[in-house]
């Protein structure tokens, strides 16, 4: 065989290993999770907050990081979208198209987006610190508001992008003022991109562990209060994980077949989202 | 008269929003330096980017072992991620069918979504075993399994879907002519591809290992439960280690407890900061000229 035809065959294979080695990890982190969690997940893990003597094994589930996590990154990206939707309007509906100022702060979102998530979590802290509040469901709300933030905007304004030109002229045409052609037609027209970027950020915000590390607490009992401590599901994982006993490790499996479980639907939703709402879209 | 007037006050409102979110990076920086100020009086910058010296407690905070912990893992991580990554990209978008394309992107997606904790725990539960028992036999030596390798592996999968993702569509912007030019002069194809495609998304295939370096570099919770953190130069890939990611989010607790410490901390943030975001404006300014230059083209 000719030497090139060999060389072919070799890359090939490789290549094909390495779309394995991928999908495989995948298969094997889930199946993982899966194996080690569901002999411990029951229905008292959803349904209470933890009891007395539950670190040490006793009764009680993760219903305090479960609510926690959801009020906790709903919260955030409210708050993020408050920021991101006028933000992206103003990038394509109002400035002008290819302005130096448009490309900067598209520059300084891509840029954002790469921060870690660590160093949100210090900034969050130092917020918190200036403006003299403790670890606290708010001050978690606030940080992750941060970090999702880029994630946010970036994605929902490459949607907002897409929309034809003429579009938005066929509405000036008619009279319509920008803001009205913002709310009512590019806001109407982008819907499913901008739904999905939400979810995504979402999806993103409540895996994330490191940024509430120093600004969402932990505490055993339910959230009530925006300026208590609030227990989440990242967190939960990790501090029961490195608890020796038996029993308390398997929950912090159940907690992340939890989280998993919840992402995962997450981003089935939003995949979902996308399709159902592009058919009455005009293009 | 009414809707006029709230379209302006609309552009008006919305610029100052613009300009705000835009601030929120320099404040970060602004707020990240003023904090880490009385560490930066205590000790000049050159011992604590180079002094081995970690003694919180005696005043004494030299970032050294954190730096070369972070490296090493970070080095480990692309060694590892880089060839995997090109290869699959490059077969998802030159040799793969539309379908298999398809059904894999999703897959990325998962795995971009899984949280880093869950990481964590897989690393913990299969490839620390897999190191302790397997891996450091194999090649002479023993370790706990906690080491840079444990870390580089968890981490090197974190950043596949960000490596892929960026060179699948570096790939795409590639343009068929010059494909086509190569496969009809009788290239293979494997030929076009590294001396056509490769040649031509060159700048791009940097700028997504950049940000996948950067994403390495600053990511915390899952390195911290598989690395060991232990706060010292690490001699091979089987001995722990401690990157700066891992030390701040594992030290919280202490913070104010020790003097100086918090602003030791947040120094080690600024400096997390500072390189990310030295990276992120590379290969964001790569990645920009790329688009620019194939619209060019076409």
């Amino acid at each position: 065989m000719h030497k090139h035809a060999i060389e072919e065959i070799i890359y090939k294979a490789l290549m094909i290993a390495s779309c394995l080695i991928v999908t495989g990890v995948l298969f094997l982190i889930l199946g993982t999770i899966v194996f080690k969690g569901l002999p411990y997940l029951n229905w008292s893990m959803i349904t209470q907050a933890p009891q007395s003597g539950y670190y040490l094994g006793h009764e009680g589930g993760i219903l305090n990081s479960i609510l926690g996590s959801l009020y906790l990154t709903g919260g955030a990206t409210v708050l993020a979208f408050m920021m991101s939707l006028p933000v992206t309007l103003y990038l394509n509906v109002y400035a002008k198209k290819n302005s130096r100022l448009v490309y900067l702060v598209r520059f300084a979102f891509d840029v954002m987006w790469g921060i870690p998530s660590i160093v949100y979590g210090a900034f969050g802290f130092m917020l918190m610190l200036f403006f003299g509040i403790k670890a606290s469901l708010l001050a978690g709300i606030i940080t992750v508001a941060f970090l999702i933030l880029p994630i946010m905007t970036r994605s929902m304004d490459e949607v907002v992008r897409m929309i034809p030109q003429p579009l938005l002229e066929a509405s000036y045409a008619l009279g319509a003022t920008r803001l009205q052609t913002a709310l009512k037609v590019v806001v109407r027209q982008a819907l499913p991109g901008i739904s999905t970027a939400v979810l995504i950020s979402f999806g993103r915000g409540i895996g994330d562990a490191a940024s509430l590390i120093f600004t969402a607490g932990f505490t055993d009992s339910l959230p009530t209060s925006l300026f208590q401590p609030v227990a989440t599901l990242p967190l939960a994982i990790f501090l029961q994980f490195s608890s020796p006993i038996v029993q308390v490790q398997g929950r912090a499996y159940a907690a992340a077949l939890i989280l998993t479980i919840i992402i995962l639907v997450i981003s089935i939703v939003a995949r979902f989202l996308t399709k159902q709402f592009t058919r009455n879209i005009v293009r | 008269m009414k809707r006029l007037l709230a379209d302006r006050f609309s552009e008006k409102f919305l610029y100052v929003w613009v300009i705000l979110s835009g601030l929120i990076l320099i404040l970060m920086m602004g707020a990240l330096f003023y904090r880490s100020l009385p560490i930066l009086k205590l000790q000049p910058l050159t011992t604590l980017i180079f002094s081995q010296a970690w003694h919180p407690s005696r005043g004494e905070f030299g970032f050294l072992a954190f730096i070369v912990g972070s490296l090493w893992v970070t080095t480990v991580a692309m060694l590892i991620a880089v060839p995997i990554c090109l290869l699959t990209s490059i077969y998802l978008v030159e040799y793969s069918s539309k379908m298999l394309r398809e059904i894999i992107s999703p897959f990325i997606d998962i795995l971009a979504g899984i949280p880093s904790v869950v990481y964590g725990i897989w690393g913990i539960l299969i490839v620390v075993p897999f190191i302790r028992i397997y891996l450091a036999p194999l090649c002479g030596t023993s370790s706990s399994g906690y080491s840079v390798l444990a870390g580089g592996i968890v981490l090197a999968i974190m950043i596949f879907p960000v490596i892929i993702h960026i060179s699948m569509e570096v790939f795409k912007t590639v343009p068929y002519e010059l494909k086509a030019a190569s496969l009809a002069l009788g290239a293979t194809k494997w030929q076009t591809v590294k001396h056509v495609v490769m040649r031509r998304a060159m700048p791009g295939i940097v700028a997504a290992m950049v940000l996948g370096l950067s994403r390495a570099f600053g990511e915390s919770i899952a390195v911290l439960m598989v690395v060991g953190n232990l706060a010292r130069i690490p001699k091979s890939v089987f001995s722990p280690a401690y990157p700066l990611p891992a030390l701040i989010a594992n030290n919280y607790g202490e913070m104010f407890s020790i003097p100086k410490y918090d602003s030791a901390l947040l120094f080690a943030a600024l400096l997390l900061l500072l390189v990310v975001l030295y990276f992120n404006i590379i290969s964001r300014m790569i990645l920009s000229g790329i688009k620019w230059s194939n619209y060019y083209y076409a």
